[in-house]
């Protein structure tokens, strides 16, 4: 690894341990969903009703890490900047071990025939 | 900007999928062509990069959230075809482990921050770049780069979004999809965009991209293209 990697390996761990601000600022200035994200209960609430697609669709996967957390019951400042910052560190390993992956296989494959 | 399953109808996110494996066909030969061995290790940090800078959700006080998607500052550096592979791997793994954006929507999501956005970008900071004659134009560029290029992409979602009551509607006038229509669709995500994220995002593009063409210049896309080093 070269200095420049290193650095930005670095870069993305420290990103990943500061990652609650994600969620922390969002709170403490009183922010909601993004738009166009909301959950089919908050939707409810705007309009009246739940969407028959949006009912019908919301549900369709069960992702073991949603919303970055295993409760999104807990509303603990610790709980919920415990599991952001463990899901940051799955998240970016998981992207950064694929896409390299991907890219030695494509990579690598090209030189033998260039 | 992640449009999660049911806001979009077939009609709209199946094109959207057939869209996103087309370039990716496009992109993995290009990958294959203009990136060089050493260029690997930094495609994956882009890909991590992208997925943990979107985690960084930016509050508008007593408003919305949003955040910077950094497909900017991937595209200047190794190239648009390597954002397309990096930022896809980030926004799917988010679907798929986060449940952060839809799976019936992963083309969408993919084809708004992973195809358009790095490509406006590339483009913009290139057209800046040649235009522009003073000194620091490489931060100048590519601030405005990853301005108008998430800007681009929000509204591009906006679009998706306000079209849906066009498309379907039940029987009885309510929506199926996304209830809104593009005269609200469009100004929500553009201003929150305009006067905030994207402001983010080119301020990102431009610190990283200086760091960069200063610490690597010879690993950098915009300054070498068409060009393998060894």
């Amino acid at each position: 690894m070269n200095k420049l990697q290193k650095k930005t390996l670095i870069f993305l761990i420290v990103l990943a341990l500061v990652s609650p601000l994600g969620i922390l600022l969002p709170k403490y200035f009183n922010s909601g969903e993004a738009w166009g994200e909301w959950s089919a209960d908050t939707l409810k609430e705007q309009i009246g009703y739940t969407p028959e697609g949006i009912k019908k669709n919301s549900e369709t996967w069960k992702a073991p890490l949603s919303e970055y957390t295993v409760n999104t019951e807990d509303k603990s400042i610790l709980h919920q900047s415990f599991y952001y910052i463990l899901s940051g560190i799955i998240g970016t390993g998981i992207a950064l071990i694929i896409t390299y992956i991907i890219s030695k296989k494509l990579i690598r494959n090209d030189k033998q025939n260039p | 900007m992640h449009i999660p399953d049911g806001y979009l109808s077939p009609q709209t996110y199946v094109p959207l999928y057939g869209a996103f494996v087309a370039v990716t066909i496009v992109a993995v030969k290009k990958i294959k062509k203009e990136m060089s061995a050493r260029n690997i290790p930094f495609l994956g940090m882009a890909s991590a990069f992208s997925f943990i800078i979107m985690m960084f959700n930016i509050p508008i006080p007593g408003g919305t959230t949003g955040h910077a998607v950094g497909s900017a500052v991937i595209a200047i550096i190794l190239g648009p075809w390597s954002a397309v592979v990096g930022v896809s791997v980030a926004l799917i793994v988010q679907a798929l482990m986060f449940g952060d954006g839809g799976i019936t929507t992963i083309g969408a999501n993919c084809f708004n921050m992973a195809i358009v956005m790095p490509f406006i970008a590339y483009f913009t900071f290139n057209i800046f770049y040649k235009v522009i004659k003073k000194k620091g134009k490489i931060g100048i560029s590519a601030f405005i780069s990853g301005y108008i290029s998430l800007s681009f992409a929000a509204i591009l979602t906006a679009i998706e979004f306000g079209i849906q009551p066009l498309i379907a509607m039940a029987s009885d006038g309510k929506a199926l999809y996304c209830p809104y229509n593009l005269k609200i669709a469009i100004p929500a995500m553009a201003i929150e965009h305009l006067l905030l994220f994207s402001i983010i995002e080119g301020i990102i593009t431009a610190l990283i991209v200086k760091y960069f063409v200063k610490a690597e210049p010879q690993m950098i896309y915009f300054l070498n293209k068409g060009r393998k080093n060894e």
